[in-house]
């Protein structure tokens, strides 16, 4: 069947639509129909991937309609390796947040799934596009969506993190936009290739260094780059924990994903390192964020925030390595878009769990962790090892080649940022793990004779399986990540 | 050099690591738990010693699991050192086993699966890091035995193994990651490989100074081995349960710093890179500082433990010195005093454990007079003692001979001095304590009664003979260990 690409986007459309629906008849048809819409539109992505993979790049026309006037989805190695992780992170979540939707939101589950699944049709339809102005459309669907469900969560100060969310999200946007608007006036075509094609020309115009600064901004404001993060560890950790689970390890991705697509396909690398010389400014620029990602995460006292902060210094890695300027930095961003995906999906899955039994999830309330929730803490663990480096996790191999892109293009200074936000992150995640393993203090020693046996309260077995699955996927990533560099990022990049 | 494609090494590793869920699920039934720790040590120690015949007849198992990236891939290669390391460490863990079930249960410690478990994937990451076939695998290993020991050192979990996990985390992991990371990926940077071969990666790429800078890193980043100043950790693990200790605090753990930096010298840079910068004399003025400074600091410890921890700390870096003598004999006696000080250091932790499993005492001050109690453990005491300070009839004395040969052949006559001096010092801070204990008077004492004997039970006090009488015996065979390693670095 050759319709696989729309059917990946266009299922959680229809779903959401009928889940919308089935919330004011049915509520409980909601799940379900979230659950298969999904299903199908991961289904789908498996397929493309594959026959991208043996049979090269994919250009579908919706509805037939031929470009520059049609919209045409451009599918290669690279967005439908994204949209597997997508479609996949999204369905897996959906398994786990069945109980957390019916503790925090069972009032608006239906209206909840409706959202979810137009959340997710909006980031794989970003993902999938090959239109600039589309592009705009969709990133603002998955906008709006997060603004619904962070005001949906916590009830004192969800709202107000929406609010501030809402407010940077729209100059994000309008940024965007006007760069675009610049692109448009200068080449009169939407389509990226299109305009790519017209653009080889037109190197030395000013127009299009505003437009590509433009475009730049905007991305980078929606995907949280230090110093354009302030709206991030308040949205994440204010949503509802289902809604953490996906827009934590999803959002940021994608938005990376676009940048490195606007990069590459649209302006063109030449563009980019030889004409522009950007390079240089723009590692300094992530090697800060990852250093003041970091630090920032040290001064917080609650889980979840300790998390955000961590993705605004995981953000730093890709920007760096994706402005390095060579093929090992690129891979090592595109690698990193996977594997941080998987990371931030385990180590929010964990939380999830916690919040599910804790309610909060201040360093505090962890005490005794380990005694409580050991498989739980398992994932948790493991995935924390991540996110350090620890090999032979995912999130070593893309540090390695992270690091070796570094030395290549001489940025000494991102390298020592990488390793220093690994030190950082080993204190960060050790701190937690003390407070799990040690506390509450024993009497004495901790001989076995001892009444400080905590009895075993796990969370549901839905969101313990997921977990499981997720954290074993961080290894087996890790030791194919030979293999993915060599079947997917390389002969993109070739 | 010939080699054979063999899944043996990588069987050889997992073995302890399946056996993790079945420990886990046998939580509630010690007796079945423990047996199968021993069903798991037999196995592993069988695929070990069957590799040996192929390896003693010069040839080489290879596997390659992953190909990360080309020249980095996670592969095992069995050769003459990784032989030596894994023989050692899986036949002791075997005997420590025994003895762990004596000391835990004899103590009623809580969380004694856990304790198994971890162990049990310590053991698993150091035979991993035996047979490395390349710096990046070594550094995956290396890794996963740091996270693996965390939960062993701070079993207790109280304020004092909190304070200690801290240091040992900041030690190991922080230096593993802020020095050896880095210095790694540069190699692989540089040469595109990271492969061990006796010759080098670098042909020409490094100058004099980045060798240099390039060789402090990981000299000093693997932690593990104990240079000062990175050498706090061992001595503060020693909070953890005596067979956490006695296995990985002188055998396991530690050693596998040691291996990665001699893997490091001879593999990565090379015996005749180093030797042309005359980089040894760096790395044996350091490692002679660690000798003469952790032993002096050693007499001057009470707990027993601690100075065996200072002891090891000196002992460790004989090896380093060893191989950075750079010439044959140095390098035959660095590396065979793995083997050596491996089983002269678990007879004294042994020791230490069972007296304080027997009569509750750590303190030195505290053991006058004891040896008439424990005439078992204090005879094994002695000849652990010996074997540390290298006197005959132990195997220590083989690598001391060695040792003072190397530096007369690599003309270093002055680094000579070092060991004949600590020597000196170690015999000093051991055998007073053998000398009181058998001589001595302890305080609740009176003439009239004898003393009767009242040793610790047959779990602590069978391992600790078997391993004195190994360290005995090493004196008398030391050719297979002597082979390996001539075998391993082709000299």
């Amino acid at each position: 069947m050759d319709n696989y690409p729309a059917l990946i986007v266009i299922t959680p459309l229809l779903a959401a639509l009928l889940a919308g629906i089935a919330a004011w008849t049915e509520e409980r048809l909601s799940y379900p129909i979230a659950l298969i819409g999904l299903a199908v539109s991961m289904f789908a992505a498996f397929k493309v991937l594959m026959q991208v993979i043996t049979s090269g790049t994919i250009n579908y026309r919706m509805a037939g309609w031929a470009p520059p006037m049609g919209i045409e989805y451009t599918i290669d190695l690279l967005n439908a390796m994204v949209l597997l992780i997508v479609a996949s992170i999204a369905f897996f979540n959906l398994i786990a947040s069945y109980k957390s939707v019916e503790q925090e939101t069972s009032d608006r589950a239906g209206s909840f799934y409706a959202i979810y699944l137009l959340f997710v049709t909006g980031l794989l339809g970003v993902t999938a596009t090959g239109d600039l102005f589309n592009l705009y459309v969709l990133i603002e669907i998955t906008s709006l969506t997060s603004y619904t469900m962070v005001a949906l969560g916590d009830r004192d100060r969800g709202p107000l993190a929406s609010l501030n969310y809402i407010f940077i999200g729209v100059i994000g946007a309008s940024f965007y936009l006007l760069g675009v608007g610049y692109l448009y006036l200068k080449t009169g075509s939407l389509n990226m290739v299109d305009v790519a094609n017209i653009l080889s020309g037109l190197h030395g115009s000013s127009t299009i260094l505003v437009a590509f600064i433009l475009c730049m901004l905007g991305i980078w404001i929606k995907m949280a780059l230090f110093p354009m993060h302030v709206w991030l560890p308040n949205a994440y950790s204010y949503s509802p924990v289902a809604f953490a689970r996906i827009v934590a390890p999803l959002m940021t991705k994608v938005m990376v994903y676009v940048m490195i697509r606007l990069m590459i396909t649209v302006f063109g690398l030449d563009y980019i390192f030889e004409t522009l010389n950007l390079s240089e400014a723009v590692v300094w620029l992530a090697t800060f964020a990852i250093i003041a990602g970091a630090v920032m995460a040290l001064a917080q006292k609650n889980l979840k925030k300790m998390l955000a902060y961590i993705i605004v210094c995981e953000i730093g890695y890709m920007v760096g390595g994706a402005w390095m300027g060579n093929q090992l930095g690129m891979t090592g961003a595109i690698l990193h878009i996977l594997n941080d995906a998987l990371m931030t999906f385990a180590l929010f899955l964990a939380v999830g769990s916690m919040v599910y039994k804790l309610k909060r999830v201040d360093f505090i309330d962890l005490k005794g962790l380990f005694g409580k929730m050991p498989w739980t803490m398992a994932g948790f663990v493991l995935a924390a090892f991540s996110i350090i480096g620890v090999p032979p996790t995912c999130g070593f191999f893309s540090k390695w080649y992270l690091i070796l892109g570094a030395f290549e293009a001489g940025a000494y200074h991102f390298a020592a940022a990488l390793v220093i936000s690994s030190l950082i992150c080993a204190v960060l995640f050790f701190k937690v793990f003390e407070i799990c393993f040690f506390e509450p203090m024993p009497e004495g020693h901790g001989h076995e004779d001892s009444s400080s046996h905590v009895a075993i309260e796990e969370a549901p077995l839905s969101m313990l399986i997921v977990s499981g699955l997720v954290s074993i996927s961080l290894v087996v990533a890790g030791l194919y990540s030979g293999t993915i560099v060599n079947t997917i990022i390389l002969p993109f990049l070739q | 050099m010939e080699t054979i494609i063999s899944i043996k090494p990588l069987l050889a590793v997992l073995v302890s690591l399946f056996v993790i869920p079945v420990l886990v699920s046998s939580s509630g039934k010690p007796n079945v738990r423990e047996s199968w720790i021993f069903v798991a040590g037999a196995i592993k120690l069988v695929l070990v010693l069957s590799m040996l015949p192929v390896i003693l007849g010069g040839k080489q198992i290879v596997l390659t699991l992953f190909e990360i990236a080309p020249g980095a891939a996670i592969a095992f290669r069995v050769d003459g050192l990784g032989m030596l390391f894994a023989i050692v460490a899986a036949s002791l863990y075997i005997v420590t086993s025994i003895y762990s079930i004596g000391y835990m249960r004899g103590l009623n410690e809580h969380g004694q699966t856990r304790f198994v478990s971890f162990f049990a994937l310590a053991i698993s990451a150091t035979i991993g890091a035996a047979f490395s076939a390349n710096l990046l695998t070594l550094y995956l290993f290396y890794e996963i035995l740091s996270l693996a020991t965390y939960p062993l050192v701070t079993h207790h979990q109280d304020a004092t193994s909190r304070i200690s996990g801290r240091r040992y985390l900041t030690f190991i992991l922080g230096t593993s990651i802020a020095l050896v990371l880095p210095a790694m990926i540069y190699c692989y940077h540089v040469t595109g490989t990271l492969e061990f071969s006796t010759a080098g990666i670098f042909t020409g790429q490094l100058s004099k100074p980045a060798a240099l800078v390039l060789l402090l890193m990981f000299v000093f980043g693997f932690a593990k081995a104990g240079i000062m100043p990175f050498h706090t950790w061992l001595p503060a693990a020693m909070v953890a349960p005596t067979p956490v200790s006695a296995l990985l605090h002188a055998v396991a753990v530690v050693k596998v710093g040691v291996f990665s930096i001699v893997r490091v010298i001879t593999g990565i840079f090379g015996v005749d890179l180093l030797a042309d910068f005359n980089l040894g004399v760096v790395v044996m003025s350091i490692a002679s500082v660690t000798i003469l400074v952790s032993s002096c600091i050693a007499l001057s410890q009470d707990e027993l433990k601690r100075r065996l921890a200072y002891s090891t700390i000196s002992q460790l870096s004989y090896i380093i010195f060893g191989v950075a003598l750079l010439s044959p004999q140095g390098l035959t006696g660095g590396v065979i005093h793995i083997a050596m000080h491996a089983f002269g250091k678990i007879t004294l932790f042994f020791c230490a454990g069972a007296i304080f499993v027997a009569t509750g005492k750590k303190y030195i001050s505290q053991m006058q007079g004891l040896g008439k109690k424990m005439p078992f453990t204090f005879a094994a005491f002695f000849v652990g003692a010996l074997g540390v300070i290298g006197l005959p009839p132990t195997g220590g004395f083989y690598s001391k001979w060695n040792l003072i040969l190397g530096t007369l052949e690599a003309q270093q006559t002055i680094f000579m001095l070092v060991l004949l001096v600590s020597s000196f010092l170690n015999a000093f801070y051991f055998l007073p304590i053998v000398f009181k204990a058998f001589f001595g008077k302890s305080e609740e004492e009176d003439n009239k009664t004898p003393v009767k004997i009242q040793e610790a039970n047959l779990c602590l006090v069978i391992p600790l003979i078997i391993t004195a009488i190994i360290s005995v015996v090493l004196f008398f065979y030391p050719t297979m260990f002597v082979n390996l390693i001539k075998i391993g670095l082709s000299i």
